[in-house]
């Protein structure tokens, strides 16, 4: 078995390759090879959604992708979200209502929300829920990031 | 300013993902730390054996042997070894026997699991029943850890008056703060000028605390040790006093590798060894007249405190205070013990030993008030402390206390009449699913119990910078409960100032004083009022060398300010903290004022349980406190709405199951907490009632809002189901079957 592998992936728009051990995850690719350390781990077993990105569109727990999976793919992080200085409507919405407490969730809630205003613009507070309910967050409640996903989809448009 | 809800102000690098928490700090060359643990709960470490295939070479190795200073953590009792040498006695199964280090993580995991320990297994005490049976004794002569007697008259002769008397027993679990970010720390130690230096970076609460560990682990000077609080991932008390531990461990690896070195729990570590809530056994005593007045109370409260002291003596100590709740009762006793196990010790988790007491205590009036035939509302508003009594230690109450007031508020705002009488109704019906209306009402007192804040004495300042914008010198952390945000709102506020020209200085003890640890809802109320002081001198100061003359605008203050600095150089302005005249306490007797001031609340929950599966849903949750002047309005109700959602957790599902004195459900899959599909949205409520000693007017908030809503949801579950046996937490789907069972068998 190679000691390595190489990869090539698209991170937030930019071209990368990495040489990786066999075994990495997207999330140590992401953390310790792109060092885009935005992206947390909380418990390394798919539970707390602190490790969420977006892979191909999809919202997946990075702490679950083994790294080869990554190859050719389009990775979108919580510091892909912003367009320079401009916050998405949701980053925007959740800095004014107090949707991030510790913020250690919040990377991640962020790419689910995300998702989640993709495909369901105006959602309801259980389709919130449900939406979320892959992300815990100990802070909060939940109550002010219900407030923050509603008044970014109040904005009318797509987070990105 | 004060009042207002500004945005929170690391809020946006969190948004971001740009916020450096522990962990994404780089740091090249770093080795990754691990920890050999016991696993066996009590016996004596007789060897560490060094499994083959493993370049032990390679290895930075460290065990109690190497230690070169005092093997004690730092605490209110030094009792807790940083590390089980050979021939020395292992008092739970997750002490740390071994360090190791290694550049490669995964060698380093692999190496953990090639050593193994010769231990000759003692027997073990493992529960509370077994620690007071004393048929093993694990500690002093009587495996008391702490024992604390609060009285006020004489109980002893009502008992056989009373036309009423009510007990009850009352058990509550350990519960684990499940912070996202687990503990982690980082170290360096260098030469420097010829003596040692030690840094740690890490997720903690109490940078003095740390600090001052590392201190006594090596042996050094103040000046010799530097402990940098990084953006922490949440705490709830987790990284009160673990911190020192790991923290110790830590720069134990970088002192003997000479490198720098992480050491990063995962979740099933952080869960299996750290700090979790204090289980409980509450006994309760009441004597009632035939109207319902209470004439006596006794409380037998004791709390499992795990294999060493740690923090239980103070966890105890508010526990036992809280015991007598928000009641006014003549005759009082109190007797509060913490015992030692062979567990991994608990330590602080929000509320302190309250939430324990009080949820004895609320479910308790609700049995009296069943059992006496009378309402539970009013049971309670014929006993509640007003202004001119005195409350189990002595205190007086001074402030204007209409706990009437908000219970009614509370009751009205959740539709208490009406959904009693209308599920007396539907609960008749065939369905699976009955429903409840519950309340609670409680107190939660603020700042250190007794005579703390005079111990620590904590210091706060302000900083002149060149730009004209101050700086906030405090040890005061940031775990996401907004203290970066209302410190600055009260220093802007003392100012005249915009609180964009206050920022917080990094939490680095090089740089900021000791204000105490971040912790007992202390921060606000007790560091912020320090904090009005500093500031008023500080503009005071600027008065007085003619920088800045009144009235001032915003940009004439900076401007002031930005001169200042460049004339003066360094400008600072410290306040300390000073005992109001009209408190005292008595740490021998527990007689006196516990607290400075208190806060004061009333929750109520609707449930619904289905008698099909006997899970129960929170259908509907208000909360209504008075908590002084309400600094920041939207972070205050994040914190209320956090604490609840604990406190529901704690009440309903949070439940750490042990084998053998080690936690077997240690991971998130097993370790249940509310996710957002299970928490009702929730009205909160401020009464605000300004406080004369806060800054502003301010009260402690942060601890408040886990002690109430375990006893409201409990009571609302016996409004749904009738009389069971419902005097435990967490009341899981199971127990409660177990309790409906014990019912429909006789």
């Amino acid at each position: 078995m190679a000691d390595r592998i190489d990869l090539t992936l698209k991170v937030n728009g930019a071209d990368h390759r990495v040489s990786v051990p066999p075994f990495a995850r997207l999330l140590d690719v992401l953390r310790e090879d792109l060092r885009l350390t935005g992206t947390k781990e909380g418990c390394g077993e798919g539970e707390c959604g602190a490790c969420t990105v977006l892979l191909n569109g999809r919202v997946v727990n990075s702490c679950l992708v083994p790294a080869v999976q990554a190859q050719g793919a389009l990775v979108v992080t919580v510091e892909g979200l912003a367009e320079g200085e401009n916050l998405s409507s949701l980053q925007a919405a959740f800095l004014t209502h107090n949707g991030a407490q510790c913020g250690f969730c919040t990377p991640g809630m962020l790419l689910s929300a995300t998702d989640l205003i993709n495909r369901c613009p105006h959602p309801s507070d259980d389709q919130i829920r449900d939406g979320l309910s892959g992300n815990l967050c100990r802070c909060t409640g939940y109550a002010k990031i219900l407030d923050s996903v509603h008044a970014a989809a109040a904005e009318g448009r797509a987070a990105r | 300013m004060i009042g207002a809800s500004s945005i929170r102000k690391e809020g946006r690098a969190k948004v971001l993902g740009t916020a450096i928490y522990t962990d994404d700090k780089f740091m090249p060359g770093a080795l990754h730390g691990l920890t050999v643990r016991s696993e066996v709960p009590r016996g004596i470490l007789r060897a560490i054996h060094f499994g083959e295939g493993i370049p032990w070479d390679e290895f930075t190795l460290v065990t109690a042997a190497d230690i070169p200073g005092t093997n004690l953590v730092a605490s209110v009792v030094d009792d807790q070894p940083f590390l089980i040498g050979l021939g020395q006695e292992i008092t739970h199964s997750q002490q740390a026997v071994l360090l190791l280090a290694h550049a490669d993580r995964h060698l380093a995991e692999k190496a953990r699991r090639a050593v193994r320990l010769e231990i000759e297994e003692l027997p073990a005490v493992l529960d509370i029943q077994s620690s007071l049976d004393l048929q093993t004794v694990i500690y002093g002569d009587n495996n008391l850890l702490k024992e604390i007697h609060i009285a006020k008259g004489d109980p002893d002769p009502v008992w056989a008056q009373a036309a009423h008397v009510v007990e009850g027993e009352y058990r509550t679990g350990a519960q684990e703060q499940m912070y996202i970010e687990p503990n982690a720390m980082l170290s360096v130690v260098e030469p420097r000028d010829g003596a040692l230096q030690v840094t740690v970076w890490g997720s903690l609460q109490c940078p003095y605390y740390v600090h001052g560990a590392l201190r006594q682990l090596f042996g050094l000077s103040e000046k010799q040790v530097r402990v940098v609080a990084m953006e922490m991932g949440g705490a709830f008390g987790g990284k009160e006093d673990y911190p020192s531990v790991n923290g110790g461990h830590a720069a134990l690896l970088a002192w003997k590798s000479g490198r720098p070195v992480r050491l990063i729990y995962d979740r099933e570590e952080d869960l299996a060894c750290t700090t979790k809530r204090h289980p409980s056994r509450t006994r309760l005593r009441t004597a009632f007249d035939a109207e319902g007045t209470l004439l006596a109370l006794e409380a037998d409260f004791i709390l499992d405190g795990g294999a060493y002291a740690t923090l239980s003596p103070v966890v105890l100590s508010r526990g036992a205070v809280h015991a007598a709740s928000v009641y006014r009762c003549p005759h009082v006793r109190i007797h509060a013990r913490a015992v030692a196990t062979n567990t991994p010790p608990p330590g602080a988790f929000r509320g302190f030993g309250a939430p324990q007491s009080l949820f004895a205590m609320e479910r308790h009036l609700d049995i009296c008030a069943r059992k006496l035939g009378l309402d539970a509302v009013e049971l309670r508003r014929k006993n509640f402390l007003h202004m001119g009594d005195t409350m189990a230690t002595g205190q007086v109450i001074r402030e204007d206390l209409d706990l009437g007031g908000i219970m009614d508020r509370a009751l009205a705002a959740i539709g208490y009449r009406d959904k009693r009488a209308a599920f007396a109704l539907t609960n008749q019906e065939d369905g699976p699913i009955k429903r409840g209306v519950g309340f609670s009402v409680f107190m939660h007192g603020c700042g250190f119990t007794g005579n703390g804040e005079s111990h620590v004495a904590s210091v706060a300042g302000v900083e002149g910078l060149a730009d004209g914008t101050v700086a906030v010198l405090a040890a005061s952390t940031e775990m996401g409960q907004g203290k970066n945000t209302v410190f600055a709102q009260i220093v802007a506020e003392t100012l005249q100032v915009p609180v964009e020209q206050v920022e917080t200085a990094e939490v680095d003890t090089d740089h900021v004083p000791n204000s105490g640890p971040t912790v007992a809802s202390r921060s606000t109320m007790m560091v912020g009022r320090i904090l009005e002081d500093a500031a008023s001198g500080f503009k005071q100061a600027l008065v007085q060398q003619g920088f800045l003359v009144e009235p001032y605008t915003p940009e004439s203050f900076r401007a002031a300010v930005a001169k200042a600095v460049a004339t003066l150089g360094t400008l600072r302005c410290y306040g300390q903290y000073h005992r109001p005249p009209n408190i005292s306490w008595n740490d021998v007797t527990y007689q006196g004022d516990a607290y400075p001031t208190y806060s004061w609340a009333c929750y109520a929950a609707e449930v619904a349980v289905d008698l099909d599966t006997f899970e129960v849903k929170v259908a509907d949750f208000v909360a209504v406190q008075e908590v002084g002047r309400v600094v920041n309005p939207t972070l205050a109700a994040g914190q209320i709405e956090g604490g609840v959602a604990q406190g529901i957790g704690w009440g309903l599902w949070e439940e750490v199951t042990m084998q053998r004195g080690r936690m077997v459900n240690n991971q998130m899959t097993n370790y249940i907490i509310p996710t957002a599909m299970d928490l009702p949205r929730m009205q909160v409520i401020f009464l605000e009632n300004a406080h004369v000693g806060g800054p502003g007017g301010a009260k402690g908030i942060g601890e408040l809002p886990m002690d109430g809503p375990a006893p409201a949801v409990v009571n609302a579950l016996e409004n749904a189901l009738g009389a069971l046996r419902l005097d435990e937490v967490p009341m899981t789907p199971d127990r409660l079957l177990d309790r409906c069972e014990e019912v429909s068998h006789g």
